[in-house]
C-alpha cells in the first residue's frame, strides 16, 4: 500500500537548521530500504496562498486554508505491506522527539 | 445470539439449540480463522452470516452435523468464496486484485484440529480489533463482536448506545481496518509490551463498564462483567507465558467474586468492602483469582494488573473487614506507585495508610495539591476523604466532601450510597 506521511508541527521548530542532517539521514534510510516514492519539503506557510472559487469568482488569500497551532512541513510517499509498517518508517523521523506529529494518510488506488 | 440469522426461518428446537450454542461458543474461533485466511473482516462476517443462515435450513431437515464448528467454518469459506467471485464481477476494483489465498488454494483446510494455526489466528485478530489506530469505543465493540460473538444489539444494550450507532461505530472500524490496512499481525517485538497493554486494557474497560457502569440505572451490567472474564480467559490461552494476561485474569476474578456481595438488599447503592456480607463472596473464583495472581508474581515481572490483583487477593483473604492486612496493601500500593505512578495509586496509597498507621496520615496524603489537585473532578477522591472525616468524626467536614461527592455521581447506585451516608453524618451533627 501507499501512504503520504505528513510532517507536521510547529514550524518554526520544523524549519530550523539544526535538523538538516537528521533529515537527510532520515530520507537516505527510506531511499536504501526501497520504500520511498517520494517527498518534498515544504516553504513555510508564510508564503501559502489560498484559492477558493465562490460564484465563478477567484478568491485568493495570503495564509494556509486553516490556521492551526501546527502546521504542514512536508511530506514522504512511501510503500508500505501495512499500517504498521507505514508507522514504523514515519516513526524514526527526526522532529518527533521535539513535540512534532506524522499524519498517516492510506492514498486512494486509482484505477 | 444473533437475531437477525434466527427470524423468520422455520427450524426444529433441536437444530435451533444447536446452532445457539455454535454462535456463542465457536464464533470467535470460526471468524478469527475466516478473516486469517481471507483478510477482509467484511468478508468473513457476511460469509458467516451466510453459513448460519444455511445451518438453520440443513440442521433442521438433517440434523445436526457431528462436528457443528467445522461444519459453519466450512460452508462460510465455501460462501466467502462465492460471494467473493460475485463481487468480482459486479466491481472493477475487485478485478486488479489477486484472490485471497485461502480463496486460490481450495484443498487448504480452514477449520481443523491445528490447535497452534488457531491460536495464532485468535492472537492477530485481537491485535486488530484492539489497534491504537482505532477510537477505543471502536476497539471495544470489535473485540466483543468478533472475539466475544455479541449480536450488535447485544453490545449495544450492554453498552448503552443505540443499535444503529453502535452499527455505523462497528462498520466504520471495519471500513478503516481495511482502506488504512491495518494489519492483521501479532506486532513486531519492539512494539508488543505496548500493543499488549492496549488489548488488556480494552479487556479491562468491557469489565469495568459491566462493573461499576458508568452510564445508566443499574449498578453491574453482569454480562459485560463475564463476557470480559471470557475474553481474559482466551487471551490467557493464547498468551500463556505473559503474566500481566493472569494477572488481569485474576484481577477481574477477584472484583467478580463481590459482585452479588455488592448488590444490598435494600436496593441503596454499591455496598463498600466493609459493608459487604463475605459469605456471599464466589469462593471458586477467589480460589481461581489468587492462584492466577500467585504464578504470575513469581515470574518476578510485577507490572499493574499483578499488583492491583495481588491487593484484590489480600482484601479477599479477610474473613472480616477488620482482620484486613492493611500494612500488606500499603506496601503493595507503593511498588504500584513505582511502576505506575498516578495521582489514583497515590488516593489509594493514602487510604491503605489511613487504615495501616492512622486516619490522619491518610488524609493527610490525600490531602497534598499532587493528589487533591488532579483528582478534584474525581468523585472518589471525595468520597475517600468524606470517609476518613466520618471516620474521625469530623462531621461538617464529612458532609462538605460527601456532598461534592454527590455532585460528581455517575449513576444512581452511587447516588444512592452517598445519600445515605450524608443522612448518617447529618443526623450525627443534629444529635
Amino acid at each position: 500500500m501507499k501512504y503520504l506521511l505528513l510532517i507536521c508541527g510547529d514550524e518554526s521548530r520544523l524549519n530550523n537548521g539544526a535538523r538538516t542532517e537528521a533529515w537527510a539521514a532520515y530520507t537516505n534510510d527510506l531511499v536504501a530500504s526501497n520504500k520511498i516514492l517520494g517527498g518534498e519539503r515544504l516553504r513555510p506557510t508564510a508564503t501559502a496562498t489560498t484559492l477558493r472559487v465562490n460564484g465563478g469568482n477567484r478568491l485568493l488569500s495570503d495564509g494556509p486554508f486553516a490556521e492551526t497551532k501546527e502546521q504542514l512541513g512536508g511530506f514522504y510517499m512511501v510503500e508500505a505491506a501495512n499500517l504498521d509498517e507505514a508507522v514504523e518508517l514515519a516513526s524514526k523521523m527526526p522532529h518527533l522527539t521535539d513535540g512534532g506529529a506524522v499524519e498517516i494518510r492510506p492514498i486512494w488506488p486509482m484505477g | 445470539m444473533n437475531h437477525l440469522v434466527l427470524e423468520g426461518v422455520n427450524q426444529t428446537a433441536e437444530a435451533r439449540t444447536a446452532i445457539e450454542r455454535v454462535f456463542r461458543a465457536e464464533y470467535g474461533r470460526v471468524i478469527a480463522s475466516l478473516i486469517g485466511s481471507l483478510g477482509d473482516f467484511e468478508l468473513a462476517e457476511e460469509a458467516i452470516q451466510d453459513a448460519f443462515t444455511v445451518a438453520l435450513e440443513r440442521w433442521a431437515g438433517d440434523g445436526v452435523p457431528p462436528n457443528p464448528a467445522a461444519w459453519i467454518a466450512t460452508t462460510a469459506k465455501r460462501r466467502a468464496i462465492d460471494i467473493w467471485r460475485r463481487e468480482r464481477r459486479r466491481l472493477e476494483k475487485y478485478a486488479a486484485l489477486d484472490e485471497p489465498a485461502a480463496i486460490a488454494e481450495d484443498h487448504v483446510a480452514i477449520y481443523g484440529d491445528d490447535h497452534e494455526t488457531l491460536t495464532d489466528d485468535r492472537l492477530r485478530l485481537i491485535f486488530t480489533c484492539c489497534h491504537p489506530a482505532l477510537a477505543l469505543e471502536a476497539q471495544v465493540a470489535l473485540t466483543l463482536r468478533t472475539l466475544g460473538g455479541l449480536s450488535t444489539a447485544e453490545i449495544a444494550r450492554a453498552l448503552l448506545v443505540p443499535e444503529p450507532t453502535l452499527g455505523q461505530r462497528l462498520s466504520r472500524a471495519k471500513r478503516k481496518i481495511r482502506e488504512a490496512g491495518i494489519p492483521y499481525q501479532v506486532p513486531a517485538d519492539h512494539v508488543l509490551p505496548e500493543r499488549l497493554d492496549a488489548v488488556l486494557a480494552v479487556v479491562y474497560l468491557i469489565f469495568n463498564e459491566g462493573y461499576s457502569a458508568s452510564g445508566g440505572e443499574l449498578l453491574t451490567r453482569g454480562e459485560l462483567c463475564t463476557e470480559a472474564i471470557r475474553l481474559g480467559r482466551a487471551l490467557l490461552a493464547i498468551m500463556p507465558d505473559e503474566p500481566e494476561v493472569s494477572g488481569l485474569l485474576g484481577l477481574m476474578l477477584l472484583h467478580d467474586s463481590r459482585r452479588a456481595a455488592r448488590l444490598s438488599a435494600a436496593n441503596d447503592g454499591p455496598l463498600t468492602l466493609e459493608e459487604q456480607d463475605r459469605s456471599v463472596w464466589d469462593q471458586a473464583e477467589i480460589a481461581e483469582g489468587r492462584t492466577l495472581v500467585e504464578h504470575a508474581l513469581r515470574r518476578g515481572r510485577p507490572r499493574p494488573y499483578q499488583l492491583q490483583a495481588a491487593i484484590a487477593a489480600i482484601h479477599a483473604d479477610a474473613q472480616t473487614s477488620a482482620d484486613t492486612d492493611w500494612r500488606q496493601i500499603r506496601a503493595l500500593y507503593e511498588l504500584l506507585g513505582e511502576v505506575s505512578p498516578s495521582p489514583i495509586v497515590e488516593l489509594n496509597r493514602a487510604v491503605a495508610v489511613a487504615m495501616a498507621e492512622g486516619l490522619d496520615r491518610g488524609l493527610a496524603l490525600m490531602d497534598r495539591p499532587e493528589v487533591a489537585g488532579p483528582l478534584d473532578g474525581y468523585r472518589w477522591l471525595h468520597a475517600a476523604r468524606a470517609d476518613l472525616l466520618r471516620r474521625l468524626d469530623r462531621s461538617t467536614e464529612a458532609a462538605v466532601a460527601y456532598t461534592r461527592a454527590l455532585e460528581l455521581a455517575e449513576n444512581a447506585a452511587e447516588r444512592v450510597y452517598l445519600e445515605r451516608r450524608l443522612a448518617e453524618v447529618k443526623a450525627r451533627l443534629r444529635a
